[in-house]
């Protein structure tokens, strides 16, 4: 008894993406390959500016930002953190990783807000992109990495690219959710009142959604952190790197070490975002 | 000419909107036009005129069309079908930069739950107006703080909307519509989201301010004492249509129809009020030895275009017109016996309140009420009696306000 599919052969789904791919690639690659050199140097300069003065002048410098964004605790814990990798020897590492999603993040916000404005103001738009965001989000990450190299090269550009399309949709989403959840007696009013899209949209619609927006923006940072392990496959180094190479050396030691100066990252990172949204809600 | 005029105007929610333009003018009903089309009927057929300064108050019953009606005239929402002329100019018609144009010179609107911009400072939410077209900062902050003067709330410019009671919100509201210096005033259950007391006050203030600003105020309420109290003329409606139109006295003492009858009855509480208890202190009055000079300039000081005049016993001797003393000032008369109009409509404090709005309908001064020697108790004007009307009625309701329709009317559009 055949296991195969009745009378016709297998759909050739893998074959025709290679294909569209491979064209792609052969008429964009140059572009991608552009935008990779820059990318990269870009993310090499930046972690050279960190890891080049001693690490307590960063520690302490990435502690003000942090008591002035979200307050005197963040900033404590922050420059308590920061320390406690350094000792652990992870500094450049965690220097590595922080650039990696400081790049990801912004490269995805400044896609997702247009596109979430977008989705907030045009119901036909947010019914359009809401099955892809569903998709970008399911598709497992990995997947990402295979085609990236092709455009982006081995290394941390690729692991950006992925980064940036595992991240962005949360972005989208909450941009979308802070547009709509505005009141309609707001919008009415500021109609009532003769503004124009624009000036509804920058006066009276963007600053309501800041705090959702701000949660959007929190969530993609979580994501793109989760996605700097996955993207070491390719290359990409820092703390997902050390993670990677304790797994191929069976070291459950310098993993957890490693894993736990990820979680020390994200939680710095998440404090200080939630609290910039926070600030935004105050007064309502 | 009309300041505002509106003829003929319909609003059918939905797409498309033939088949139920078709069935309206067969005369059928918004249920059966619902029902066969799926279409909701917002407003039919509706005509009025409002003058230049003048309230007209467009009341109903939730539902009725009265909120979809006010979005018509500034066109928040797009007639179906109809006219709404503005100075003679049909806006129905305009482009969406002339709509926009409009809104931004023409027209001032207060909401139900007030709509202040959260995120924005008293003077910043005053000044949005303002602001939206152009104005240089400086200029509308003065502006601002100028009509923020004007509904008595100076010093709270930097404070937060949360931070102010719902009243104080509601001035904000004013203020903001009051800023733009608009010919016409859109308010939308303006007060209604306020508790009782504060809502009186809210009333009184708003005719209080009309006198000054003299706008031209289109009104929707759910409430007929509020109708009652601040309309010069009344626009009732119901299911989309209107039921009626006129003055408070007019709608009160010939109701339209058993609809409009239904309405008014709890209101009837004329006969059981008397001239005593609801006039007020004559405030201003004149004495017969006076000179005119002093008599005008009491007149222009409360405002009045005519006193009561005294004799030295405080009997009532009759009254002076305004423009009279004016002239007598002119002819260097020594007191105002040359002028003095003794036609004075002059009741007992017992007349029972049914027969006060008869001669209110038809006199331009105040009613006096007198006591057996003559001697004057107080004076009478159609807003006493309005008040008192409304008082009652207000009194007896509270607690438990049953029959009061729930806040929001918005009809919205079968999906």
């Amino acid at each position: 008894m055949s296991r195969e599919f009745p009378l016709v052969g297998k759909f050739p789904l893998a074959e025709y993406i290679d294909l569209g791919l491979d064209w792609l690639t052969d008429k964009f690659a140059f572009i991608t390959r552009a935008v990779s050199n820059v990318l990269g140097n870009g993310v090499d300069a930046v972690v050279t500016l960190l890891t080049y003065p001693p690490p307590w002048v960063v520690i302490a410098l990435f502690a003000a930002l942090a008591w002035y964004l979200a307050g005197r605790r963040v900033g404590i814990g922050t420059a308590a953190g920061l320390a406690f990798l350094w000792n652990l020897q992870l500094w450049h590492a965690t220097m590595e990783t922080l650039t990696l999603v400081m790049f990801a993040t912004a490269v995805a916000v400044a896609i997702a807000m247009p596109i979430g404005i977008l989705g907030g103001l045009s119901e036909r738009f947010h019914r359009a992109i809401m099955p892809v965001l569903d998709f970008m989000q399911t598709m497992p990450a990995f997947v990402y990495l295979i085609p990236a190299i092709p455009f982006f090269g081995l290394g941390q550009v690729s692991a950006m690219f992925a980064t940036v399309v595992f991240s962005m949709p949360p972005a989208i989403r909450l941009t979308t959710l802070g547009i709509r959840q505005v009141p309609a007696e707001l919008t009415e009013a500021a109609d009532a009142f003769g503004a124009t899209r624009a000036q509804k949209l920058f006066k009276i619609q963007l600053p309501l959604a800041v705090p959702t927006i701000m949660a959007g923006i929190n969530q993609t940072i979580m994501l793109a952190l989760s996605m700097v392990v996955i993207a070491a496959m390719i290359g990409a180094g820092g703390l997902g790197g050390e993670v990677w190479r304790a797994i191929q050396r069976l070291q459950p030691g310098a993993g957890f070490e490693a894993g736990i100066a990820i979680v020390i990252v994200a939680m710095i990172l998440d404090r200080v975002t939630q609290r910039i949204g926070q600030t935004g809600t105050k007064r309502h | 000419m009309s300041k505002i005029r509106v003829h003929n105007l319909t609003k059918i929610f939905g797409e498309p909107t033939g088949p139920a333009m078709q069935l309206l003018k067969e005369g059928l009903d918004r249920k059966e036009i619902l029902k066969r089309t799926g279409l909701t009927l917002g407003i039919a057929n509706v005509s009025f005129d409002v003058e230049e300064g003048e309230i007209v108050v467009v009341m109903g019953l939730s539902g009725c069309g009265k909120s979809t009606l006010i979005r018509c005239i500034n066109r928040l929402i797009e007639p179906t079908a109809g006219s709404i002329e503005i100075d003679g100019q049909d806006i129905a018609r305009l482009s969406d930069d002339q709509v926009l144009e409009l809104r931004r010179s023409r027209f001032g609107m207060v909401f139900q739950n007030f709509a202040l911009f959260p995120h924005r400072t008293i003077l910043d939410n005053v000044a949005f107006g303002l602001e939206v077209r152009g104005m240089e900062r400086d200029e509308r902050v003065e502006r601002a703080g100028e009509s923020l003067r004007q509904v008595g709330l100076e010093g709270w410019e930097q404070a937060y909307p949360s931070q102010l009671s719902g009243g104080m919100q509601q001035r904000v509201g004013l203020a903001r519509a009051l800023a733009v210096d608009p010919d016409i005033l859109l308010m939308d259950e303006a007060f209604s989201a306020l508790d009782p007391l504060i809502r009186r006050d809210m009333q009184h203030e708003l005719i209080a301010l009309q006198s000054r600003v003299r706008k031209t105020i289109v009104f929707i309420t759910h409430d007929l004492d509020e109708a009652l109290k601040l309309g010069d003329r009344i626009v009732l409606m119901k299911d989309g249509y209107v039921v009626q139109t006129g003055t408070p006295e007019e709608i009160l003492s010939s109701p339209a129809n058993r609809y409009v009858e239904r309405f008014v009855e709890d209101v009837d509480k004329s006969q059981v009020l008397t001239a005593g208890t609801v006039m007020r202190d004559a405030g201003a009055v004149a004495f017969l030895h006076e000179g005119p000079r002093a008599v005008l300039h009491r007149m222009e000081k409360v405002s009045y275009s005519s006193l009561l005049v005294l004799n030295r016993d405080n009997t009532l001797a009759g009254y002076v017109l305004a423009e009279e003393t004016a002239e007598a000032i002119r002819r260097g008369d020594r007191d105002v016996c040359a002028i003095l109009r003794t036609d004075c409509p002059r009741v007992g404090p017992d007349e029972p309140m049914g027969q006060l709005i008869g001669l209110l309908a038809d006199v331009r001064v105040p009613v006096a009420v007198v006591d057996d020697q003559d001697r004057l108790l107080g004076t009478i004007v159609k807003s006493n009696v309005l008040s008192a009307l409304a008082d009652t009625r207000g009194r007896e309701t509270e607690g438990g306000r049953a029959e009061d329709p729930a806040e929001d009317d918005r009809e919205v559009p079968a999906a």
